[in-house]
């Protein structure tokens, strides 16, 4: 029985890496969204600029489901290196778009499927003779074909399109054309629509629709960032790359039409945190983008400001393994590198954001926390968020709001003879003040050293003097728990022993999860963890609770070992709930896992049986 | 290594500078490095310079990396602000430092391990940047707080102090600063104050990338017989190009010279070198004589010293990057912050 769905299901583009599907493919999931439908759109491809495959999943969903669904519903299958895969992992009753141009033998399809085969070859080389417009046409027609078979509003693709070439009339028609001669062949040949349809509805209200490595641009402008150093690296590059373009747009004065901000492209990841530590030191807001293994390099500067007490923003989008590793693959598998970054007894304050909105928001703090605490502040990010547009809340600035310098002391405050000690903790907060190189000529200069300094940073190895700076940097991280983002808290219905943490790119999936485990009559308290260090709140939740899962995309429950060690909890009750193939978290996958884990539990007692 | 702290008082006469401050008003801490070592030689020079270009000390930013040369911002300057980094990596904070504010003056001290060996990328990439900076490296071939192994600058053939010989070839860092686009270049020796001073005087002044080399003798491990970096050796083998007699702000004062032998050197911020010529032949505007000249003499075993280049129409990296005049460091909310109108457009145009 073929699946009958409105507005939820999921739609997969399998395509070649290079042939302009990405466009069109994008150009799908942004007119379902016109048609007031949530997408969820990944990108899933290659650490290739051309030929590999790559996929691209459009999950649809009324309800607002953002989270990866798992499964596919209908395969545009473009590409014939992964035709078998692609066809093996289609749901049963599902459907399967290819191009008929070429007869496949029967062998290489499903009876349980829905098969639609539409000559996309042959329109193609009928319409056109250039090489180049036969591919990328070739995926405007798709996408026409598409509109038909589901039911698309071909209006909205079509102000797109004109949105997409405005002033450039030749394109928007010829694209226009293409994406007709898709359409009307399935209008006059096959039955149309399929049980897969989109229905204009209202459940998009007024959110947007970005990638997480914009928004996290876009909360540097918005925090003050001047100065950004980066080495390219998947998939942070494209974080530096909107902040580029981002200031070029909001950031150049208008009278001298110079720039507010400098961008630095370093020779290599110890640079590029070289620079922001320098900067950082000399008054200015400054991050880096990178990922695991950028981290990996920057170890030594990362003490050395955690030490030195230096603000640095870093973006760790995070990704899959070592040097190569999985780079296009989404992982949450830097928390231990960050959290505990350098030569030991090393500890960093960590955000993690939940989508693209959030990432935002968290951007714009993190410059304020950096100041705050004068330390390295890491946005945890990942692929997942990074790289794939996500619907959410619209951006939010509050016009009143201010920019937290921190603790510096000005040259009135010096010559008015105020006692600066650079390393001098004088509110008992653990934060002691500092001075911006240049800013009085005879009172305020330091030097700054790796090596062991006293309260007025004069160098000394004695190992009172540098035990009790020790301690009052533990003082500092204290303070900080109070400063970061708290978690956030939602019990379920029913009074449970059961809760759930989990953090960052997880939430979506995570909310949908706990919507199939309250069907499966399972109830669980959830508590999303948004900063390390760990507020409180998470220690009490943890005593609440007789077992608390804890959900995350990496091998070795990392998180989950930082609670351990940080809040001094007994590991047995936090049970680690892991995914690390790569692929984004699905609902599927953590309702299954808990909801096997508490099956488990729910067995009645042998003595109860008998008795 | 002293913890003697440095006595404050002074000749009530010592001479003053245009600020009125003395020699003591640059001085730093008391140096902890061995008695009659290089680096306490290029200290007292960057004093002098300091002093005679009556810089206030606070505007300048001393960085450093690691090891004995890095260790002496903590000995001049003790009014600026300094910062100890990490190995080899003096020339990223120093970049980022000059990126957030551009109106100090960043003196970035460095040695031959620090920036020939764990360095040499930094090294390199902050000359083809053109930060502008005063890059110094107090070169002794050797590393000395690790108690005498061969640095990167060791030339082949020369012996360490316990007899073995290097085998692997000396990286000259004036000729990579030269092929890389520094906009400023010179060498000296630790021990020719007279040419050390004005060399120093005139890179601060310099508005780019501007390097020098200091040849500067290890009292402790590299000054034997067998040693390419012993004072002996240096003083035996250098061949000056050329003296700086003077450097200025705008209006040189002219002193005698024998005609012929001076030539005056505008740079493009109007302050004028005036460059007291040993080698008639010799060029400063010429790269790529500059290099083979130094090859030349190089394979001769000679030591060139001197001014060696410099780019009259030098641009920095702010030139590059067309950064707004006032620091980035002074612009606060208004100047940065777009608002919520701004953001309210963005939002709309992401539906």
């Amino acid at each position: 029985m073929p699946i009958q769905s409105v507005n939820d299901f999921v739609v997969r583009f399998a395509n070649v890496n290079g042939s302009g599907s990405a466009s069109a493919n994008e150009l799908f999931a942004r007119a379902v969204l016109r048609m007031g439908v949530p997408v969820a759109p990944r990108n899933i491809f290659p650490s290739n600029i051309q030929g590999l495959p790559t996929w691209y999943e459009v999950r649809i969903s009324q309800a607002g489901h953002l989270g990866a669904r798992g499964g596919t519903d209908l395969m545009v299958a473009m590409n014939p290196q992964t035709w078998d895969k692609d066809v093996a992992s289609i749901e049963p009753g599902g459907y399967l778009l290819y191009d008929s141009t070429k007869p496949m033998p029967r062998s290489k399809f499903r009876d349980d499927i829905t098969v639609i085969g539409v000559p996309l070859t042959a329109i193609c080389n009928r319409e056109y003779t250039d090489p180049r417009q036969r591919q990328l046409f070739k995926n405007i027609i798709y996408l026409g074909a598409l509109s038909a078979l589901l039911d698309m509003d071909v209006g909205e693709i079509e102000k797109l399109i004109a949105e997409q070439y405005k002033g450039k009339e030749k394109l928007f028609d010829a694209n226009k054309h293409a994406l007709h001669l898709g359409r009307d062949w399935v209008m006059m040949n096959m039955e149309h629509p399929i049980g897969l349809r989109l229905q204009r509805a209202n459940a998009v209200g007024d959110r947007i629709f970005i990638e997480g490595n914009s928004a996290a641009a876009l909360g540097a402008v918005y925090g003050g960032a001047t100065v950004c150093a980066w080495y390219p690296i998947t998939p942070s590059s494209s974080l530096a790359e909107a902040f580029t373009r981002h200031c070029n747009r909001l950031r150049i004065d208008t009278a001298s039409k110079q720039n507010k901000f400098a961008i630095v492209q370093a020779e290599d990841e110890l640079a590029s945190i070289g620079i922001v530590i320098g900067a950082s030191w000399n008054g200015a807001r400054a991050f880096t983008a990178t990922s695991g293994p950028g981290i990996s390099l920057m170890q030594e500067f990362l003490g050395l400001a955690y030490f030195a007490e230096i603000p640095a923003v870093v973006f760790d989008v995070q990704r899959a393994g070592p040097s190569t590793g999985m780079p296009t693959r989404t992982q949450q598998t830097d928390i231990t590198s960050c959290a505990y970054a350098s030569h030991g007894d090393t500890k960093h304050v960590l955000l993690f954001p939940e989508d693209s909105a959030e990432t935002f928001d968290f951007a714009a703090t993190a410059f304020d926390l950096a100041d705050r605490l004068q330390t390295p502040v890491f946005v945890m990010m990942d692929l997942d968020i990074g790289m794939n547009h996500r619907l959410c809340r619209p951006l939010n600035w509050d016009d009143s709001r201010k920019y937290d310098r921190g603790k510096v002391m000005t040259a009135a405050a010096l010559e008015a003879g105020k006692d600066f000690g650079r390393y001098l903790d004088v509110d008992g907060d653990g934060i002691p003040y500092r001075t911006y190189p240049g800013t009085h000529p005879t009172k305020g200069s330091f030097f700054t050293r790796g090596t062991s300094r006293d309260r007025y940073a004069r160098y000394t190895e004695e190992g009172p003097a540098y035990a009790d700076n020790m301690q009052r940097l533990l003082r500092k991280f204290e303070t900080a728990k109070d400063l970061v983002p708290r978690p956030i808290q939602a019990n379920a219905d029913k009074s449970t022993k059961y809760g759930v943490i989990y953090f960052g790119s997880t939430s979506p999936a995570m909310d949908e999860a706990i919507q199939m485990l309250d069907a499966g009559g399972h109830h669980l308290d959830r508590l999303r963890v948004r900063a390390f260090p760990f507020h409180s709140s998470v220690t009490s939740f943890i005593a609440e609770h007789d077992f608390i899962f804890v959900v995350e995309q990496n091998r070795d429950a990392q998180l989950r070992s930082l609670i351990v060690n940080e809040c001094g909890i007994d590991p047995v009750r936090l049970v680690p709930i892991l995914h690390y193939d790569g692929t984004p978290i699905t609902a599927r996958f953590i309702a299954r896992a808990i909801g096997e884990h508490l099956d488990a539990l729910k067995i009645t007692p042998l003595r109860k049986v008998v008795s | 290594m002293t913890y003697v702290v440095k006595p404050k008082f002074h000749h009530p006469e010592l001479p003053k500078n245009k600020l009125g401050y003395t020699h003591r008003d640059y001085e730093g801490k008391i140096s902890t490095l061995c008695a009659g070592c290089g680096h306490d030689s290029i200290t007292a020079s960057i004093i002098e310079a300091c002093f005679e270009l009556s810089i206030e000390p606070h505007r300048v930013a001393k960085i450093s990396g690691i090891g004995c040369s890095s260790k002496t911002p903590d000995y001049f300057l003790g009014n600026s602000h300094g910062f100890n980094s990490v190995h080899g990596r003096m020339p990223s904070v120093l970049t980022g430092a000059n990126l957030a504010n551009r109106d100090l003056i960043y003196l970035g001290v460095s040695g031959d391990g620090d920036s020939a060996s764990i360095g040499l990328g930094q090294f390199a990439h902050a000359m083809r940047r053109g930060v502008n900076m005063v890059y110094i490296v107090e070169n002794n071939g050797v590393y000395g707080l690790t108690k005498g192994q061969f640095s990167a600058t060791a030339d082949r053939g020369s012996k360490s102090k316990r007899g073995v010989t290097n085998t692997d070839s000396a990286i000259d860092m004036v000729g990579i600063a030269l092929q890389l686009g520094a906009s400023f270049v010179a060498r000296s020796f630790s021990g020719d104050k007279k040419q050390l001073v004005p060399i120093i005087k005139a890179a601060i002044e310099h508005q780019g990338a501007a390097f020098v080399d200091v040849i500067s003798p290890c009292v402790a491990f590299n000054n034997h017989a067998g040693s390419t970096k012993s004072f002996d050796y240096v003083r035996e083998h250098n061949e000056a190009v050329n003296f700086l007699d003077f450097m200025t702000g705008r209006a040189p004062i002219h002193v005698d010279y024998a005609p012929g032998t001076v030539e005056m050197v505008e740079q493009h911020d109007g302050t004028m070198l005036a460059l007291r010529k040993i080698n008639a032949e010799y060029d400063v505007h010429d790269r790529l004589a500059a290099m083979n000249f130094i090859a030349h003499h190089a394979s001769l075993g000679q030591i060139v010293t001197g001014l060696l280049y410099v780019e009259q129409d030098a641009s920095d990296l702010h030139g590059h990057l067309n950064t707004v005049e006032a620091p980035l460091n002074a612009l606060g909310e208004k100047e940065l912050c777009p608002g919520s109108a701004a953001l309210d457009k963005i939002n709309g145009s992401l539906r």
